[in-house]
């Protein structure tokens, strides 16, 4: 029996080396660099049809310049569907269940998307706080909620991945006792 | 039968006799680079040997897998040790 529900999402370190670290290397084994083959083995080519679908699936509703985003997207949800997947082998450590991997990668993001819209198109991306078709009394306060909202975006969204995926290992682990 | 005596260094780990393991040890490279080196050429190895072949199988992938979990594990034991099956906790 556990002495604690949570004890499994501590970061265990050994030899004075966290876990965390070999856990987030590993899924860089998983996905060697295709040579310059015509034909590759299979590990390659089936990587090689996953991410060509997955990015055409992403980059559908961008017009062409949001291609631009399609390599650090794609990477950034390789990166995450990898170590959370790898998390449900047995033993293992899942990075993402630690809040500071979660706001580490989600901050940087979200304020890159909102430094550059204001950078590169201020007035639409200022325009995005009102919504279309509001009453006019209502605007000063839904301008104040929508930049409340848009603030609390990195920090809700980090915060749902977190949870998400430590409530699915603290499931298993109830399940199991 | 007589083979050109090869020097220590440079001998790969299964020709070197028991009693030399140290001094074969010790004159490894253990420099960054070296280390760098190390590791990738024993992941060439093994991705030239179980995964970059024509009709490669589960297997090369599998047995990453199952090494991650051993590892895993032995890094998480003197945690794990508390899950014991125990009559009196």
């Amino acid at each position: 029996m556990a002495l604690n529900f949570f004890d499994q999402f501590l970061s265990p370190t050994h030899l004075g080396i966290p876990l965390v670290l070999i856990a987030m290397i590993f899924p860089w084994v998983l996905y060697p660099s295709p040579s310059n083959r015509w034909l590759n083995n299979r590990l390659v080519t089936l990587q090689g049809q996953f991410f060509n679908r997955f990015t055409q699936q992403l980059l559908l509703p961008l017009n062409q310049g949001g291609h631009k985003w399609a390599l650090i997207l794609l990477s950034l949800m390789v990166f995450l569907l990898s170590i959370n997947m790898l998390g449900l082998l047995p033993y293992t450590f899942t990075p993402t269940t630690q809040l500071s991997l979660n706001m580490g990668l989600a901050v940087p993001f979200w304020l890159a998307t909102v430094i550059i819209g204001m950078r590169n198109q201020p007035t639409a991306a200022l325009g995005h706080l009102l919504p279309e078709g509001t009453p006019v009394p209502l605007i000063p306060v839904l301008i104040i909620i929508e930049t409340i909202s848009l603030f609390i975006r990195p920090i809700a969204l980090g915060v749902r991945l977190t949870a998400n995926l430590t409530a699915g290992h603290l499931l298993i682990q109830l399940i199991a006792t | 039968m007589a083979d050109r005596p090869v020097p220590l260094a440079e001998r790969r780990l299964m020709d070197v006799k028991l009693a030399e393991l140290p001094n074969w040890l010790g004159k490894r490279d253990f420099t960054p680079n070296g280390l760098i080196r190390s590791v990738r050429g024993g992941y060439d190895r093994y991705f030239n040997k179980y995964i970059n072949v024509k009709k490669g199988g589960i297997g090369g992938i599998a047995m990453l897998l199952v090494g991650y979990i051993a590892l895993s594990y032995a890094w998480e034991y003197d945690h794990i040790k508390h899950d014991r099956w125990r009559k009196y906790h």
